[in-house]
C-alpha cells in the first residue's frame, strides 16, 4: 500500500524534504518509524509523535490502509 | 446539527495592533457582553550563549491544526458561558516584539473569561501542532519547544 508521510519543522530539516509517497506491507507505526530512521539516521536523536488521518497515534497503532501520516517535533505554538 | 467545517486561524506574518483593535471594535454591538479577555503572545528575544533571538519563523500542519483549534473552540464553548471567542495565530516570520497570538472570549460576566482564556492558551500550546523556528542574529536557529 502507499503512503502519503509528512516531515514538519527539525523532522522536515533533517530528512531535507517536507513529503513523500512511501510502500509499505501493513505495519505498526512503531514498525514504520524504524524503518524512516533507517532511511533518515538524522531523526533517529529527534523526539516526535506520529499523526494519522491527522489524530496522533501510539506506537503500537496498525496502519492497514493508505493515508496520511505526519511526524511531528515538539509543539511552539504561542 | 450539521459539523462545522473548522475556519482558518492562520494569519500570514504578525498580528496587527490596528487589527486587534478592530476586532475590539467590532464587538460594541454585541451588548449582552459585560466582559472582554484577551491574550496576545509576543516574540521574546531570548538570549542563548549570547546569542538573541531576533524572530521565529512559524509553520504548522495547518489542516490538522485547524481542527485542533475547532475541537479547542468547541470544548470551551462547551465548558465556559462564554458569548463568543476568537483565535488567530501567526505563519510565517514575526519579528521580536510582534504578536504572533490573539485569543479573545467575551461573556456577560467577568469570572468565566479569566477562566475560559486560560483553558484556551494552554490547550493551544499544549494540542496545535504548530513549530517555531527560532531566528538569532546571526542568521543560526534553534527549534522552539513549548514547556
Amino acid at each position: 500500500m502507499q503512503l502519503t508521510i509528512k516531515y514538519f519543522g527539525m523532522l522536515a530539516e533533517a530528512t531535507t524534504i517536507t513529503e513523500e509517497e512511501i510502500h509499505t506491507d501493513v505495519c505498526s507505526v512503531a514498525q514504520l518509524v524504524e524503518k524512516l530512521k533507517n532511511q533518515y539516521p538524522k531523526l533517529s536523536d529527534k523526539d516526535f509523535k506520529i499523526a494519522i488521518n491527522q489524530e496522533l497515534v501510539d506506537q503500537n497503532h496498525m496502519i492497514t490502509t493508505e493515508t496520511e501520516v505526519a511526524l511531528l517535533p515538539p509543539f511552539a505554538g504561542g | 446539527m450539521e459539523k462545522k467545517k473548522p475556519k482558518n486561524v492562520f494569519v500570514q506574518g504578525a498580528i496587527s495592533s490596528d487589527f486587534i483593535g478592530t476586532s475590539i471594535a467590532k464587538h460594541q454591538t454585541k451588548t449582552s457582553i459585560g466582559a472582554h479577555n484577551i491574550f496576545l503572545g509576543q516574540v521574546r528575544a531570548d538570549e542563548i550563549d549570547g546569542n538573541t533571538v531576533t524572530a521565529i519563523d512559524y509553520t504548522a500542519y495547518e489542516e490538522m491544526a485547524n481542527q485542533k483549534f475547532y475541537e479547542i473552540r468547541e470544548a470551551t464553548f462547551e465548558k465556559f458561558d462564554l458569548t463568543c471567542m476568537h483565535i488567530y495565530h501567526s505563519l510565517g516570520k514575526v519579528n521580536a516584539g510582534e504578536i504572533c497570538l490573539f485569543v479573545f472570549v467575551s461573556s456577560p460576566r467577568r469570572k468565566v473569561v479569566f477562566e475560559a482564556l486560560e483553558y484556551v492558551v494552554e490547550a493551544i500550546k499544549a494540542d496545535v501542532p504548530v513549530f517555531g523556528k527560532e531566528i538569532f542574529e546571526d542568521q543560526t536557529h534553534q527549534w522552539k519547544q513549548n514547556s
